[in-house]
């Protein structure tokens, strides 16, 4: 008998200590520690070959770590009974071609312990979310890809997990399809799920995670919200007219620095680019240039991972995803 | 595990694999029956006496079981070799197993679904093909269950080797290492008689062997007792060549073997487990 597993609202959804994986002599994952909250959609970041698809696998239980510990949902990493609340779809998504779509996942229900009751009106519902409502009868076979990925995003939905693993949830998709998505796992989130999103979509993650955690070489090169990892706001304005004399008199606005025509101010709130504009101006300096904002998420993933990345066209070392 | 059996049993279904056993099922009973009551026809014809239409009659069904218990193992072989494997390459593995389900209960239930079927495809059209035979010729072997019981158990330790093999292997290079492996089990039955017979006991000592390490052929040593007539043991008395036989019995194969072949298949099936908890995916 398969027992239930508790479950409380602050414990975190996942929690990992240095896990590791080796394969042969090739370190998948190079102790990774990381949490992720309930309720918060949590954006795993990385090239391909990272580690990122190992740590999912490890996470499930579909692969054993070589070292470190963990729980998902406050129980040891494998373990079985918590796989009940847990929705998955892999990033090599594929169900029995035979089934319709509404067996699939009344298949999914019966394995995860959904009452018999429970089983249609959650497929149902699952489908009704990600769009397939009127596809219930379809043979899986007869479905694009896309179609088939979104199945696979009601499989992981099914029966309101309180994990939702989704291993690169919108390769398939349209660009409609993808907006789908972020729609659908912000509603997951707000329902009080957490959502561990694997994905190397710089942009989607940016839209929709809460926290995110960018992995390289099989470690996190950094982590935190979304906020901490992109940096601090920063203006950069483009003058002449002012010299590193007249310095002090931007410290209002943040700590300035001058590097030949570029004043820098960082960090600086953009609500003050204004005041900062009119200050100028009335120095008689002349403004070219402004711009404000911070790093995209796009800048700084490539800062962080293409530091130790052999330059384009030599061999680089064996990766494993 | 009852619901990947079931699963497994849908799929043979819906991907019209029972169809078409129907369909063999019935043309090969069809065949067999209109073949042997054309024969005892003309052997009326040419007033030959009813024990030699008998004897003709029962070695006929016994090479008909050949065929049938070949086209069984074949069957079992292209359901077994895939029955892991398949699912493990296409990814459909990956979902189900990060569901609550045991490794175990996954491979039994996909073990037990085709097992079920291969089980109710023999002994159905088995007995169909022993009854429309005895419907034609008026000749029933001693026992009609005895020897589709036996087909049945050589299908099934095939398909438990296959489920093994498709732990580890793609799916032609097990089912080939299955096949493979029956025919030199059924050769070093064949040359384990014969060794039998003129007395060469290396040649008994590999055939022994052999059944030990796969029991195809003590099992089909029962299927041919089964099928074979007393008056035919009685006549054949020390033969050389009818003793020799892989087509003649004169004695259902020892329990100890029997019970050895039900040992062997739950063996293979822990060995196919643990191989599949032992593998990543």
């Amino acid at each position: 008998m398969i027992l239930m597993p508790r479950l409380s609202l602050d414990m975190p959804a996942i929690e990992v200590t240095d896990l590791k994986k080796r394969y042969g002599p090739i370190e998948a994952l190079a102790g990774l520690t990381m949490t992720v909250g309930r309720g918060e959609v949590f954006g795993f970041l990385g090239p391909n070959g990272a580690g990122k698809t190992t740590t999912v696998k490890l996470l499930l239980g579909l692969a054993r770590p070589t070292g470190g510990s963990g729980k998902v949902l406050g129980a040891p990493i494998g373990d079985l009974a918590t796989r009940r609340k847990i929705g998955y779809l892999p990033e090599l998504f594929r169900y029995q071609q035979w089934l319709k779509a509404h067996e699939v996942l009344t298949l999914h229900g019966e394995l995860a312990g959904l009452p018999r009751a429970r089983r249609g009106p959650a497929a149902d519902e699952a489908l009704r979310i990600v769009g397939l409502g009127d596809r219930a009868g379809d043979v899986v076979g007869r479905f694009s890809k896309g179609m088939q990925q979104r199945l696979g995003l009601g499989v992981a939905l099914l029966g309101d997990p309180a994990l939702i693993v989704l291993d690169e949830p919108t390769s398939a998709l349209d660009p409609v399809g993808r907006v789908d998505v972020r729609g659908i796992v912000r509603a997951a989130a707000d329902r009080g799920a957490a959502v561990f999103l694997n994905s190397h979509l710089l942009s989607e993650v940016e839209q929709v995670c809460d926290r995110v955690a960018i992995i390289d070489h099989g470690r996190v090169v950094a982590s935190g919200e979304l906020d901490d990892v992109l940096g601090q706001a920063e203006t950069q304005v483009r003058v002449t007219g002012i010299s590193a004399s007249d310095l002090p008199a931007f410290e209002r606005f943040g700590p300035p620095s001058l590097d030949g025509d570029i004043l820098a101010i960082r960090p600086m709130d953009a609500a003050k680019v204004p005041d900062l504009v009119a200050t100028l101006v009335s120095m008689g300096a002349k403004v070219h240039e402004v711009r404000a904002g911070r790093s995209s998420l796009e800048q700084r993933f490539l800062a962080l991972v293409a530091r130790d990345r052999p330059p384009a066209g030599t061999p680089s070392a064996q990766r494993l995803r | 595990m009852i619901t990947i059996a079931k699963l497994t049993i849908g799929e043979a279904a819906r991907r019209r694999v029972l169809w078409v056993l129907v369909i063999l099922a019935a043309l090969a009973v069809g065949l067999t029956s209109w073949g042997v009551w054309t024969l005892v026809n003309s052997a009326r014809d040419s007033a030959i006496s009813d024990l030699e239409i008998k004897f003709a009659v029962s070695q006929i069904l016994i090479f008909i079981a050949f065929m049938f218990g070949f086209v069984l193992v074949m069957t079992a072989a292209f359901f077994g070799s895939p029955a892991i494997a398949t699912d493990l390459e296409s990814g459909v593995a990956q979902a189900l197993l990060a569901r609550p389900l045991p490794r175990a209960s996954y491979l039994l239930g996909r073990w037990l679904g085709l097992a079920l079927v291969m089980i109710v495809y023999a002994i159905v059209a088995g007995l169909l093909a022993i009854g429309a035979v005895g419907l034609v010729s008026g000749y029933l072997p001693p026992d009609p269950f005895q020897p589709v019981v036996f087909l049945a158990g050589q299908a099934l330790v095939l398909l438990s080797l296959t489920v093994l093999l498709s732990t580890r292997l793609p799916p032609i290079a097990g089912g080939a290492i299955a096949v493979v492996a029956y025919g030199l089990a059924w050769m070093a039955g064949v040359l384990g008689k014969i060794g039998a017979v003129i007395g060469i006991s290396s040649l008994v000592g590999v055939s022994e062997v052999t059944r030990f390490l796969l029991p195809t052929d003590a099992l089909w040593q029962g299927v041919v007792y089964g099928l074979e007539p007393s008056f035919v043991i009685n006549a054949v008395g020390d033969q050389f060549v009818a003793r020799s036989s892989p087509f003649f019995a004169d004695a259902p194969p020892p329990a100890l073997l029997v019970a050895w072949s039900v040992a062997w298949i739950v063996i293979v099936l822990l060995l196919a487990i643990s191989q599949l908890r032992r593998r990543e995916l």
